[in-house]
């Protein structure tokens, strides 16, 4: 028994003292939205910067508006999300170095295939937003302030369609998520927006189908920022700016071009080449 | 572990017995004066008057709710009075005091530990953790055998022994008890009132707290007899038994219900 | 990080069994099949939870001793406020611990957010009130028993906590237990200020919330049980611990 207590304390008192040495390796943080960590994208692109460049990537997967925080209060060192005003405020404000478009994918609305709304097949999202309204229909929203909470709130008002409105009866606000508010929409048939690389990856889909695609208004564009280190000394802006250039550089862009899940690519990189 | 014999443990405490009674002279006498304590507006002890000479073993007896063990806490110094004094030789109770005395509860309290264990507690408290002293305790209440034992799964009347050598271990000038061997076998009365004789006869004041007319027949030096929260009388112990003077005393002895 | 398929239909009756089963299956698998990052995760748990736990002992056992054995104005308030604390929720702890952290916050210079450190302290805030309220309580139902006797046996008051934490020590693996038991469990705070990072930060629950945002519901399920099991382990090791202690001296 004296034995056990002693393992108990040996692993503890390395739990104390783990961290700085931790702290010494080069690694960087990246404050990212969860799309991209949730559909693996950094699990097959990590790898491959590490080897090209020994720095480690620890990523922090929030909500955008959770992450553009997080880098606002020097709690990271590049940011990648997908929220192109809210990033522009960002740089605008001194937070961020530049901003970069890193790579797309676009947004769709699924459902159960009982299609309550009747907008399967719809062409135009605005449309499709309209009838759900109309009808009653359940619809989950984020509610989280992420960057598909902001295009989703978006598209309602280019729909002319006030959701607060229904708030808590049709529409429902989880809150939480991307993963979350699609167990949630699977849950109780409700429509969800989502970005289409957390669909393909997600595992609880059940019956739901791709109800609404391919509208240009669907477009999600991702952007990725060094987060100055005129605001924050502790930003580690040399390795920063190494991932940066290399997710834009050629080798990057064709790392994410051929990350696919199930025979589908889930990114499409669209970095302007680096003059 | 040493084997122990039972020879002569009044020889080894002879020398401090003796310090002990030089030390306690300065206890005395007990001065008690005008003693009030009250408790949810309830007058418990009422103008309590009673002197105490440091010789022998002062028997506290009366009817239950008379007040004795709450006189007996008073005088410890465990609580304190609503008004009236208490002098030690001149001292009120304080820490000092406390330490020079030792209290056996009616329910012994022990130490969830075993029983060696709860000897030498109280012998490193008063800095003399001695592995003879503690066997030499053990076996004046006849514990020895159970000495590795826990303390609480002893029998009652193994308990109030362990209980009594653990004061005993602090060389008390004055030792207080509060009813202990109320509801013993008789085996463990007969050995706690054996050594309550031997400590007496070594110069410690014994406070003896009974209504048990008997065991205050054998025991008591002078009898303090208590009722309604005060001293009705106190007398030596031949007067007391054969003519007592207070009514109240009378009808105990005689087996009367007081109220 | 695991390669599997799940049956994955939440509203479907039959499928929720093959998910259950699915689990266990999943579960058996993964301890048996010794996955490094699995092992690494259920380390860094322990380690970060049962460091907290230590920290919390050393300041939970002091506290709630020390109010159980003293007296002093406001007394009752500080009771109630170890009794209120005991539900803190993790999430608000996070938070705090965030802005204490963070680069922007006062703590900012050490560097700590996203480390284990930094949800060791989290955990730490979130077990001290668990442990120091239930050991106040313990104390002082032992107190109420020997105060009498510390008191005419002269002792001081850090003679008299020493003596009750002595005494009282079984029942406060108990209390460590229940302190441990709310730190392996709890996911708000570590998400926070861990960030769940791969490698790093990852413990069992961030990684439970982060498959079950994957909607493989059947992996975060077996995650579950093995964060069950090592709770169990943990608890029967303490149990078996107190058991032999008693039958030695404890009565």
């Amino acid at each position: 028994m004296r034995n056990v207590l002693l393992a108990v304390l040996a692993v503890t008192v390395a739990g104390l003292f783990s961290p700085p040495a931790a702290a010494e390796d080069k690694s960087i943080i990246v404050q990212s939205t969860t799309s991209t960590a949730n559909s693996g994208l950094y699990d097959y692109l990590l790898p491959k910067f590490k080897q090209a460049s020994g720095i480690t990537v620890r990523v922090v997967a929030v909500g955008t508006g959770q992450a553009i925080k997080n880098a606002k209060n020097c709690d990271g060192d590049v940011l990648l999300v997908h929220a192109k005003s809210s990033e522009e405020k960002f740089v605008e404000g001194g937070y961020g170095v530049k901003r970069f478009d890193l790579m797309y994918n676009d947004f769709i609305i699924v459902g159960p295939p009982s299609d309550p709304a009747g907008i399967a097949g719809t062409k135009e999202v605005t449309t499709a937003l309209k009838k759900i309204a109309d009808e009653g229909a359940i619809f989950a929203s984020r509610g989280d302030d992420s960057g598909t909470h902001k295009k989703e709130k978006a598209l309602w008002e280019s729909a002319g369609v006030d959701p607060q409105k229904g708030s808590g009866k049709w529409y429902r606000e989880t809150g939480s998520g991307m993963g979350a508010t699609l167990n949630v929409g699977v849950g109780m048939g409700a429509y969800v927006m989502t970005d289409r690389a957390t669909w393909i990856s997600f595992k609880n889909k059940a019956d739901f189908k791709i109800a609404v695609e391919g509208d240009k208004a669907l477009f999600n564009q991702y952007g990725v920022i060094l987060v100055n280190p005129d605001k924050c000394e502790y930003a580690k802006s040399d390795l920063g700016a190494t991932f940066v250039n290399w997710l834009l550089s050629p080798n990057g862009q064709n790392a994410i071009a051929t990350y696919k899940r199930d025979g589908q690519q889930l990114f499409f990189p669209n970095a302007q080449p680096l003059g | 572990m040493r084997e122990f014999t039972l020879q002569m443990p009044h020889s080894v405490n002879a020398g401090s017995a003796s310090k002990a009674a030089a030390k306690a002279a300065s206890l005395f006498p007990l001065a008690v004066n005008a003693l009030i304590f009250e408790a949810g507006g309830r007058r418990l002890i009422d103008r309590l008057d009673l002197t105490l000479s440091a010789a022998g073993t002062t028997i506290l007896m009366g009817p239950n709710g008379a007040g004795k063990s709450l006189l007996l806490r008073l005088l410890h110094g465990l609580i304190l009075p609503s008004d009236g004094t208490i002098s030690w030789g001149g001292k009120q109770p304080d820490r000092d005091i406390q330490r020079r005395q030792a209290l056996v509860f009616q329910k012994p309290v022990l130490l969830r530990r075993s029983v060696t264990d709860n000897i030498d507690f109280v012998l490193r408290l008063h800095g003399q953790a001695d592995a003879e002293r503690r066997q030499e305790l053990l076996a004046r209440v006849g514990l020895l055998e159970l000495a590795h034992q826990p303390a609480r799964r002893l029998s009652g009347g193994e308990q109030q022994r362990l209980a009594l050598a653990r004061a005993l271990a602090t060389r008390p000038e004055v030792l207080l008890l509060d009813e202990p061997t109320s509801s013993l076998d008789p085996a463990s009365v007969l050995m706690i009132e054996q050594i309550v004789r031997e400590t007496a006869a070594r110069g410690v004041k014994v406070i003896f707290v009974t209504h048990d007319i008997g065991q205050a027949r054998r025991l008591a030096d002078d009898v303090v007899f208590l009722h309604r929260g005060s001293v009705a009388e106190h007398a030596p112990a031949a007067a007391f038994f054969s003519n007592p003077s207070s009514s109240v005393a009378r009808d105990f002895l005689a087996g009367r219900i007081i109220l | 990080m695991y390669i599997l398929h799940s049956c994955g239909n939440l509203r479907n009756k039959r499928c929720n069994l093959q998910d259950f089963a699915e689990a266990f299956r999943l579960a058996f698998g993964l301890v048996l099949s010794g996955d490094r990052d699995l092992f690494e995760i259920i380390v860094l748990s322990l380690q970060v939870s049962l460091s907290a736990l230590m920290i919390s002992c050393v300041i939970g056992f002091t506290l709630g001793t020390l109010v159980a054995v003293t007296r002093f104005p406001g007394r009752g308030l500080a009771v109630v406020t170890f009794n209120t604390l005991m539900g803190l929720p993790p999430v608000v702890v996070g938070l705090l611990v965030y802005l204490l952290l963070s680069r922007a916050g006062p703590l900012g210079t050490l560097g700590l957010l996203y480390t284990p450190t930094a949800m060791i302290i989290a955990q730490a805030i979130l077990i001290t009130p668990i442990v120091a309220a239930l050991t106040r309580q313990i104390i002082e139902d032992l107190f109420s028993e020997y105060d009498e006797l510390f008191q005419s046996l002269g002792l001081s008051v850090w003679q008299a906590m020493g003596a009750l934490l002595w005494d009282a020590r079984y029942s406060l693996i108990t209390v460590a237990l229940a302190g441990f038991g709310r730190a392996i469990a709890e996911v708000g705070a570590v998400m926070i200020v861990g960030g769940n990072i791969d490698h790093l930060t990852r413990v069992m629950t961030t990684a439970i919330a982060l498959e079950t945002s994957k909607g493989d519901l059947a992996l975060a399920l077996a995650l579950g049980i093995v964060l069950l099991a090592i709770s169990m382990t943990v608890n029967a090791l303490a149990l078996s611990m107190r058991a032999t202690a008693a039958r030695q001296a404890y009565a």
